[in-house]
């Protein structure tokens, strides 16, 4: 029972993870209708950025806020320099955009940092808490998951800005006629993405070292986390996130072993996908004409 | 110069607009201008050019041509720019926010004003559409076609435009919630001191409502003049009123 415990609130962690990076994936999504294959590549580039700093000297949360800054500054101009001239273009060109951003990203790190594993130092040391089930990082980075993502849903929901960029994403014309910049609103859709994958990095680096391919396991986690919620419901792709961390767990631990951990969360994807093709909580959205 | 300075530039002036989408141009250069208040009519059949006007007008497509608010140029303005200026838009199918909740649309429409300032303006919105302010928690989608209609009226007026562009209010509604709107319409004119410029295929109703019509006809504006006179038009009469 203890270890069953310890493996729950193990995959609520790492499910922490993938709600996080889920729900950047839904942001952009939303907005263009695009998956963003780059985000987990953007998410490793940021915590290489957060290590260097840390190398250099500057303390941890230091480290940590310049590097959410520098990732909300770099995506927004992602979004300005390469993809709004995209706009209108075929979905296979935005795809091609997204599979380069991804390469050149890996590949950058990789000549930047080197391809060697490195440690990254998490701010929660000291002995497990709770019992010695969870580790302080565990419980750390699920209080800042949290935090994040308790942020950010108070910022759509309750800030006429967040609202504006929910209404530049599902009707872009309609936004414009109120005075709405939608562009811009793009671009800040895209820095917050990329710093909520940054802070997701950084959360992540700790338990699985820090390299250019860090993310890319992460990556499919968190995708599928988003399509078993609902890729068009940011609290359904959350909660996929997390379910997908506790099952991934529990089945690698009790099931199917580390190997086919992964199947098997796929697997379960395709079900509920077949019954339910909008996800668990995806929206259809109701309109009388 | 004297004579600019003693008469005001209009609310709106159109002089050589072109437009269209595409190679295909709608637009052969309209020459209008609407009033400061009152309503404007823009009549004409279908494909005649008139969702296509108000979609120049706001920089939604391209266009050539002189377009001037208040005697300023916004053509080649960008569309939210120009909705900055004062220029509120009901466009063709409303427009409404699907997902959001009512008062979300409304919130959305003060988008550019100041915390604040946009208290009044809602309880005016709410006087002229007292069944806006019951269904405000409700998902917009969900409501009939009357009520996204005025709820795309009154998300308009929370810009506080000057010029008030609305592109077929009557579409797809029943006759008397039509003539609901379109009395609430003549209120907004009265009241609010917006210019208004409506497009309308059902030329009776706008005719009755408006102060000044234009007909337009496959891209170009073929007739104009005070909407009582259109009344009584005889090519007119015969080809949209059908009397």
């Amino acid at each position: 029972m203890d270890e069953f415990l310890h493996q729950v609130l193990s995959g609520v962690a790492s499910g922490g993870i993938y709600a996080s990076v889920a729900l950047a994936l839904v942001m952009i999504f939303q907005a263009t209708h695009h998956v963003n294959f780059a985000q987990g590549e953007m998410a490793m580039f940021s915590t290489f950025i957060a290590l260097a700093l840390i190398e250099a000297g500057v303390p941890y949360w230091g480290a940590f806020a310049i590097t959410v800054l520098l990732s909300l500054i770099l995506g927004a101009a992602i979004q300005r320099v390469l993809l709004t001239p995209m706009a209108g273009s075929p979905v296979l060109a935005s795809v091609g955009v997204f599979i380069g951003l991804l390469l050149i990203f890996n590949s950058i790190a990789g000549w930047l940092f080197g391809y060697t594993l490195k440690p990254f130092p998490t701010p929660f040391e000291g002995p497990p808490v709770l019992g010695g089930f969870v580790t302080r990082h565990d419980l750390g980075s699920t209080a800042v998951t949290l935090a994040v993502l308790g942020g950010v849903y108070g910022f759509f929901r309750f800030t006429n800005l967040g609202l504006a960029m929910r209404a530049a994403a599902y009707n872009p014309v309609s936004s414009r006629l109120m005075g709405i910049r939608v562009g811009r609103m793009l671009a800040l859709g895209w820095g917050l993405a990329a710093a909520i994958g940054a802070i997701a990095g950084m959360m992540v680096a700790p338990v699985v070292f820090l390299d250019p391919n860090m993310m890319s396991g992460v990556l499919l986690y968190a995708f599928a986390g988003a399509l078993l919620g609902g890729i068009s419901n940011p609290l359904g792709a959350v909660f996929g996130g997390f379910a997908i961390g506790v099952i991934e767990n529990l089945a690698g631990a009790y099931l199917v072993g580390p190997e086919l951990k992964l199947t098997l969360a796929l697997a379960i994807i395709v079900a509920v996908l077949t019954v339910r093709p909008a996800g668990l909580f995806g929206r259809t959205v109701v309109s009388r004409v | 110069m004297l004579e600019m300075l003693l008469r005001p530039a209009p609310m709106l002036r159109v002089a050589g607009l072109h437009a269209g989408y595409g190679d295909v141009e709608v637009l052969h250069g309209l020459d209008f201008t609407v009033g400061w208040g009152g309503i404007t009519a823009l009549l004409g059949a279908n494909g005649a050019g008139k969702t296509t006007t108000l979609r120049a007008l706001c920089g939604m497509i391209r266009a050539a041509g002189r377009v001037q608010l208040e005697g300023a140029d916004i053509a080649g303005l960008a569309t939210e720019d120009i909705a900055r200026r004062g220029v509120g838009h009901v466009p063709d199918g409303r427009g409404t926010l699907m997902e959001l909740t009512v008062e979300e649309n409304l919130r959305l429409g003060a988008y550019t004003r100041r915390r604040g300032e946009e208290a009044a303006d809602l309880r005016r919105v709410f006087g002229y559409f007292p069944r806006l302010r019951q269904r405000l928690r409700q998902q917009a989608g969900t409501l009939s076609g009357g009520e996204q209609q005025m709820l795309a009226i009154g998300r308009a007026l929370l810009l506080r435009p000057k010029l008030l562009l609305l592109d077929e209010p009557s579409f797809g509604l029943a006759p008397l919630v039509v003539r609901e709107i379109f009395g609430i319409m003549r209120r907004i004119s009265a009241d609010d001191g917006v210019s208004i410029l409506l497009v309308e295929q059902n030329a009776g109703l706008a005719l009755e409502l408006a102060d000044t019509a234009f007909l337009l006809e496959t891209g170009r504006i073929v007739t104009a003049g005070p909407a009582a006179e259109l009344r009584e038009n005889a090519a007119i009469r015969r080809s949209y009123l059908g009397y």
